[in-house]
């Protein structure tokens, strides 16, 4: 990428990709014709590449909405329902991928997890699946929890129980319910802290990837301790995420 | 171009429209008898032949075992769905059905299913359009409440088929309702539609931003309505009378309709009324009478309005919004007519909603727009897009009977997720896959999509194969699902056993007529319209001949029509409509003097170059026209 520094965002075609548009020939095109409009063949890339960004985190979501929305004018389907067949296909598969990587960039999480799945990092996601597997088999689900919050989530867990009893005998306590729903607001702080430290995370890997497209040789090693924090804080703030979301489950049901 | 019309059609659980984009606003069509609105009752004549509409409405009373209304309940569904409803509705199954068949409502001798009912609809819809038009009608945009599923949204498409209509996008109802909004406010900001319909309830919350209708979150129920509110006044009934006359007429489909049609009337009126009386005939000589004050109504249906607040309240939090986030309510559906309902809406949403728009025909219209865009768009609808999202999430069957959800709800479609499989044992030729969607944990509380079957998988080693199977939500809201097998690069062969709905082969044998003999019927009933014409005028013209203006004209002039005349009555008779038309051109055009000459000066005037058949005020042509038919007694 030519800038450096900050992320920017285009819907032009990168040149490296460009070719010829199939029905006029003439201009070079990604996604659409810039000289005839018409929606050209997907080509099976990445998130970022299909809307020609670099694999970095810092990402101005406001401008992917505007190349998101721009895009959408030229490929979504409703706009291609006079073409050909095999165009309509393209529009269709196009307009897919554009929602898919809009939908995955625009999150700051679910843009984290992409970026270390391209990366090759397999994630231990903790999972409601893994709960509900674990439930029904009737094992323990095995998850670890982070060492700060192993005193917390014990007496959480104990007063969640007790709940439970308490609804299933249609009883309720106002001060335990209180008292949950305080915790329940502690929780969702240290969530938002987490993001936060992602975020810082993110800072760190933009540097290293811009230093590398400087240049600078970046080492394996690095690039691998850089993402083993992310997945660590990720994983860190998934647990949370789902105790937020048991806890949420026993207070409302 | 006139054969590329698209229409946009409301198919409703209570009425369905038809409209279209006339000039830069979108415009209902009404039907033969003037009314805007078809009943969505279809009904077998002592013939067997289909009526559709307010025609079938007496049969409900009169011969109700062969006649049905609210089939949009039972589209898409299975027979252990439909359960619930068959307490509530004169739905008679056919007696042989078997389990995983589509079911099938008897109606006399005959059995149909859902799709066909509907069918039956829409072709009634079409004729309406093709009768205004003037020309033959393929191509449509239907409704469906957005919170369908893949299947209630797979038969609306098989019934827009069977009906002889390409249905090029099937659009949410709510978001149809934003567009009809839309184009008349042209003005951004967030806005909620609340559909409360015959028997679905909607809630959609979209963002208005330079043209672009941006659904963010969606939600609802596809069996609450105005139905539910009915199916409890005449419990009550029904209960009255057999508590206070011993008389159980729960089985007595005439009785029960004759309720419904009165229940109906006076929960309508009680929206304006603060009391109704119901009157109603009963077997037996006795007459139902019952004062309902509004009071009553409003507590009645209370549990089934506050049924909307949880989806209400789940769209908000989905979307991210606090209720002062929102710019504008728009209320759709005529069960939003309710002050009760209105008054709920204002408490949910801390303001006063939007009621200028005809709750009955907004989505009519909406889907017009939509037509025009997919038509590719004029002036009106410029810049316009809609980017609607899937109401539901999709998800696959994993081990121990949970559901890993691969696309969520509120996702803008087009949507895709890609999944990988493997094989558990060597040389295992089949992987099987369940699909599912909602949003429940575990994959039997979840609706059943289909199942798919991957074929033909290489044999190799367990393990090895790694099948990789693109699942893609369309603009419509179908799934369609793609496999291959990437290390042979094989594409894997799906069978798809959908858990409900028809087959491809028996949509095709269902198609009500096929495109040959829907451009027969076209054109016969092109032939009668030309041929009552051209007896219109030719009346008309013996009509001028007694007038002293015909003396006016020179005898080069007379010859001339009198020409004309022979080759009119000569063409009637036969079977060419273009023809007779072209005849009746001809001899409209070498009349217009003479239909000139027999106006006053004044008018004449006036009247330049009008021709015989619209000079002759008192008999006017019977050409396509948008009007009801005129009857006499």
């Amino acid at each position: 990428m030519s800038n450096p520094g900050i992320t920017t965002i285009t819907a032009k075609p990168a040149p490296e990709q460009t070719q010829s548009c199939w029905s006029c020939g003439t201009m070079r095109a990604v996604h659409f014709c810039e000289a005839c409009g018409k929606v050209q063949p997907p080509a099976p890339v990445d998130y970022f590449t299909f809307f020609a960004l670099p694999r970095k985190l810092n990402l101005d979501v406001a401008a992917l909405d505007k190349d998101f929305y721009e895009l959408s004018r030229k490929l979504h389907p409703d706009l291609n329902a006079q073409a050909g067949s095999q165009e309509q296909q393209w529009s269709l598969q196009q307009s897919s991928l554009l929602n898919d990587a809009h939908r995955i960039l625009k999150d700051p999480i679910k843009r984290t997890e992409y970026l270390l799945k391209l990366e090759g990092v397999e994630l231990e996601e903790q999972s409601k699946t893994a709960t509900e597997q674990a439930r029904s088999t009737g094992e323990i689900k095995k998850q670890i929890v982070p060492p700060e919050l192993l005193a917390e989530v014990f007496d959480l867990n104990m007063q969640l129980e007790e709940l439970r009893t308490q609804k299933k005998m249609g009883e309720d306590d106002p001060a335990l319910i209180e008292e949950i729903g305080n915790q329940k607001h502690d929780l969702e702080e240290k969530q938002e802290a987490l993001l936060r430290e992602l975020e810082s995370r993110w800072k760190i890997w933009d540097g290293m990837i811009q230093r590398e497209h400087n240049g600078q040789p970046v080492s394996e090693e690095e690039r691998r301790q850089e993402r083993d924090k992310m997945v660590d804080v990720l994983n860190r703030r998934n647990y949370i995420r789902n105790l937020v979301r048991d806890v949420t489950e026993v207070l409302e049901s | 171009m006139t054969t590329d019309r698209i229409v946009g059609i409301d198919l409703g659980t209570t009425n369905s429209l038809v409209a279209f984009m006339q000039g830069e606003s979108p415009v209902v069509i009404p039907g033969d008898d003037g009314s805007n609105l078809v009943p969505s009752v279809v009904a077998l004549d002592e013939n067997n032949q289909p009526v559709i509409g307010n025609a079938a409405r007496k049969h409900l009373t009169e011969t109700p075992e062969r006649a049905v209304y609210s089939i949009k309940r039972l589209m898409g569904r299975g027979i252990d769905d439909v359960q619930q409803e068959l307490k509530f509705f004169p739905f008679r199954l056919a007696e042989d059905l078997q389990p995983g068949e589509v079911i099938r409502i008897k109606l006399g001798e005959k059995t149909f299913t859902p799709p066909e009912i509907s069918a039956l609809i829409l072709r009634q819809l079409k004729r309406n359009a093709e009768r205004f038009f003037g020309a033959p009608v393929t191509k449509a945009v239907i409704t469906v409440p957005a919170y369908f599923n893949d299947a209630q949204r797979q038969a609306t498409k098989d019934a827009g088929r069977i009906a002889g209509l390409e249905v090029l996008r099937l659009v949410n109802e709510p978001t149809a309702a934003s567009l009809a909004y839309g184009l008349d406010k042209k003005q951004n900001g967030i806005v909620a539609v609340y559909d409360l319909g015959g028997g679905t309830f909607d809630i959609s919350i979209l963002k208005l931003h330079d043209g672009i209708f941006e659904v963010i979150s969606t939600n609802g129920d596809t069996h609450l309505g105005g139905d539910d509110i009915d199916n409890l006044l005449i419990t009550i009934a029904l209960d009255d009378t057999l508590g206070d006359l011993g008389l159980d007429l729960r089985r007595n489909a005439e009785a029960v309709q004759a309720i419904r049609n009165a229940v109906i009337e006076a929960k309508i009126a009680l929206s304006s009324q603060t009391s109704v009386k119901l009157d109603v005939k009963l077997p037996g000589g006795k007459r139902y009478l019952r004062e309902i004050t509004r009071e009553q109504f409003e507590q009645l249906i209370q549990p089934v309005i506050d049924r909307t607040v949880g989806p209400c309240k789940q769209a908000l939090k989905d979307a991210g919004l606090k209720p002062e986030q929102i710019d504008e309510v728009v209320l759709v559906g005529g069960s939003t007519r309710i002050p009760k309902v209105r008054a709920l809406v204002k408490e949910l949403f801390h303001r006063k909603p939007h009621t200028d728009l005809n709750p009955d025909e907004v989505v009519a219209l909406g889907a017009a727009v939509q037509a025009n865009i997919l038509g590719g768009g004029s002036e009106a609808t410029e810049n316009m897009l809609l980017l609607d999202v899937t109401p539901l999430s999709l998800g696959i069957e994993v081990a121990g009977g949970v559901t890993d959800k691969i696309i969520l709800r509120n996702s803008t479609i087009p949507a895709s997720a890609t999944q990988f499989y493997t094989t558990q044992i060597d040389g295992q030729a089949n992987v099987a896959i369940h699909v599912l969607q909602g949003e429940r944990e575990l994959a039997k509380d979840c609706r059943s999509l289909a199942r798919f079957d991957l074929k033909g998988i290489p044999a190799m080693a367990a393990g090895m194969a790694r099948i990789e199977v693109k699942f893609l939500i369309d603009a419509n809201g179908i799934l369609h699902v793609s496999a291959r097998e990437q290390r042979s690069g094989k594409e894997a062969e799906i069978q798809v056993q959908p858990s409900y709905g028809l087959t491809d082969e028996q949509v095709e044998s269902m198609i009500l007529d096929s495109f040959d003999s829907a451009e027969e019927d076209f054109r016969q009933r092109q032939v009668i319209e030309a041929r009552n014409e051209a007896d219109t005028i030719l009346a008309a013209l013996e009509k001028g001949k007694k007038s002293p203006a015909w003396g006016h004209l020179t005898t080069d002039e007379k010859k001339k029509i009198a020409k004309m005349e022979k080759a009119l009555t000569a063409v009637k008779t036969e079977d060419d409509y273009q023809a007779i038309r072209k005849a009746i051109d001809a001899l409209n055009q070498g009349t217009t003097r003479l239909a000139e000459l027999m106006m006053d000066t004044a008018v004449s005037t006036a009247l330049k170059g009008k021709t015989m058949d619209e000079a002759d005020m008192g008999e006017g042509p019977t050409a396509p026209h948008p009007m009801a038919k005129a009857e006499f007694e």
